[in-house]
């Protein structure tokens, strides 16, 4: 039988305040444990919470970017439940009454545009961390994360093979950087995904049994535990058992999802509308001013690359990913104008060289030493004919470890354009006269060896002779 | 409206707490009168009536993202039960 995978998909992000959800102390990650907490967030008794306002004002920017209604009306509830990562013995969250609501956004799966609902986005609390390793009898526990302000964003169950979820988590995290609300980095937990995954027969309409996948933590592991789930689930059910509604952990070393059978506690969490902070009502003019305050998304600016410089959806595709790339792809362009393919040579050396030396130091494009001007001003060398585009990439990797700008280089190194006929002419005879077999060969009607000879003359001067010049003079002589 | 033993006794282990079979007659019956009381309160007409969640009339009431002080740890550790010069330490909790 063939089946068809139903997937939901609950995403925590964690907000890029400064400040935690309901107290001042600092979000920053990575300090010593236990030194970022005040009695607000460790919860000691009679402390009042109170909303930091960027918090609402980066799920209404989240929401609105997701295309939700705004609730105009919100409040928070508490979900209670004991865990030693949770200091107050509730979490403070939201339920009924989110903030945003009825959302989607759209993936591209296989050439394909597909809709993803958005049920719903709310904010809540983080809890702090539990270190089982190294300690013992004992857990330890660092607090310093509890309070930092969350959102969780919840899908409709649209999602129908691992590559769309792939595909939705990409564009989710391309948003929440671009609107600067996260920093969507999961290996360090500011952005978390839970799956709910379910298998039908193909065709029927009533979902089976699901099973919820804790603990993707990392985007390469998206994919793959949701592809184990699915299989997990087909084998239970051909082999006639039944699926069992449960929460699974995935291992990414054994590289399968386990049951956590018993370890959790039922889910009874006796939410109620928290009292201890008031209702938010937000006003159309915030969420007005908020909309307009929204830089161009991913999508529009993918549309805009391919209409307005003429670049292949691929390129598009790559270059919009983030918007510090995109950045930096439009200043070069802006400054080279000069011909309508420009566009594409850009994105050529940007895709290419630019990201291959990033890479090697694993740089981000934020980190880039090299100015796009400078990237410009090469091409400009390469137009006027003073270096070639075989030394330019030497030229390109100098400029970005050094920081020099590509006419110095060029003038460093002697790199410039052999144009001079009599100079190309005087490398093209030595090469024939040094290789008389080949030249014998050539005239026999092996034609391709004229690569052979074009590499020579290149070798011979070091890369820096015309090309074009090297095979006009070469033909001449060799004919 | 009667509360069995059955629901004092998850009641009391969702809240962590352990109590006597004295307990649970006497809360068991506690529970119910006060549910029996809002059987009561049931019998008002509240359809035009929107909902209270909160008795103070106020909304918005938001901060600033600046940073303020945290405490030093010593003084958040010292309130646990137990811990660590860095921690707070609990019983194991994954085996």
């Amino acid at each position: 039988m063939k089946y068809e995978a139903v997937i939901g998909l609950e995403v925590h992000a964690q907000l890029l305040t400064e400040t935690k959800i309901f107290c001042g102390c600092s979000t920053k990650f990575g300090s010593e444990p236990n030194t970022q907490t005040c009695p607000i967030c460790i919860g000691m008794p009679g402390v009042l919470p109170v909303l930091n306002k960027k918090a609402l004002e980066f799920v209404i920017k989240t929401g609105l970017a997701m295309n939700c209604r705004i609730s105009p009306y919100s409040r928070f509830a508490r979900k209670n439940y004991f865990y030693p990562d949770l200091p107050k013995g509730y979490q403070i969250s939201q339920y009924e009454l989110p903030i945003c609501e009825h959302g989607f956004i759209e993936i591209i799966v296989n050439g394909e545009m597909k809709k993803i609902g958005i049920t719903r986005i709310h904010i809540e609390e983080d809890a702090g961390k539990n270190i089982h390793e190294g300690t013992g009898n004992y857990s330890f526990v660092d607090l310093n994360r509890t309070g930092v302000p969350l959102m969780e964003i919840v899908s409709e169950p649209d999602i129908r093979s691992p590559q769309e979820a792939s595909e939705y988590m990409k564009k989710l995290r391309a948003i929440l950087r671009y609107l600067g609300v996260c920093d969507g980095n999961m290996e360090q937990g500011s952005l978390r995904c839970d799956a709910n995954v379910s298998i039908r027969p193909e065709g029927q309409k009533e979902y089976g049994t699901r099973t919820e996948v804790k603990n993707i933590n990392s985007f390469k592991f998206v994919e793959k535990a949701l592809e184990y789930e699915i299989k997990r689930q087909i084998k239970v059910l051909e082999e006639g058992g039944k699926v069992i509604q449960e929460t699974r952990l995935w291992d990414s070393t054994k590289g399968i999802t386990e049951s956590m059978r018993g370890k959790e506690e039922a889910h009874d969490y006796r939410y109620f509308p928290e009292p201890d902070l008031v209702p938010m009502i937000v006003e159309r003019k915030w969420i007005d001013e908020i909309k307009s305050s929204l830089p161009e998304l991913p999508d529009v600016k993918r549309e805009r690359f391919v209409s307005e410089y003429g670049l292949p959806e691929y390129d598009a595709d790559l270059l919009t990913d983030e918007k510090p790339l995109a950045d930096w792809y439009e200043e070069a362009t802006a400054s080279y104008s000069l011909s309508v393919s420009g566009p594409k040579i850009i994105s050529n050396w940007v895709k290419g060289e630019l990201t291959r030396l990033l890479n090697e130091e694993s740089k981000t494009i934020e980190e880039c030493p090299l100015r796009p001007e400078q990237l410009a001003d090469m091409l400009r060398l390469i137009d006027k004919g003073t270096i070639s585009g075989k030394i330019a990439k030497i030229v390109f990797e100098e400029m970005y470890k050094t920081g020099k700008d590509a006419e110095e280089i060029v003038k460093e190194k002697g790199l410039i354009q052999i144009t001079d006929e009599s100079a190309i002419e005087k490398a093209v005879d030595e090469v024939i006269s040094k290789n008389p077999k080949e030249v014998a060969r050539f005239k026999a009607g092996e034609e391709k060896l004229m690569g052979f000879f074009v590499g020579q003359v290149m070798k011979l001067t070091k890369g820096k002779a015309n090309p074009q010049m090297v095979n006009e003079l070469l033909k001449k002589k060799l004919s | 409206m009667k509360i069995s033993k059955e629901e004092v006794e998850h009641i009391a282990k969702l809240a962590r707490l352990s109590l006597s079979g004295e307990e649970k007659e006497l809360f068991g019956s506690q529970l119910s009168s006060i549910l029996d009381y809002m059987e009561k309160l049931n019998e008002l007409d509240t359809r035009d009536i929107e909902p209270t969640s909160h008795v103070l009339s106020l909304s918005d009431v938001m901060r600033d993202d600046t940073l303020r002080h945290s405490i030093p740890r010593e003084d958040a550790l010292m309130n646990a039960p137990d811990h660590t010069d860095k921690f707070y330490r609990v019983p194991k909790i994954i085996e």
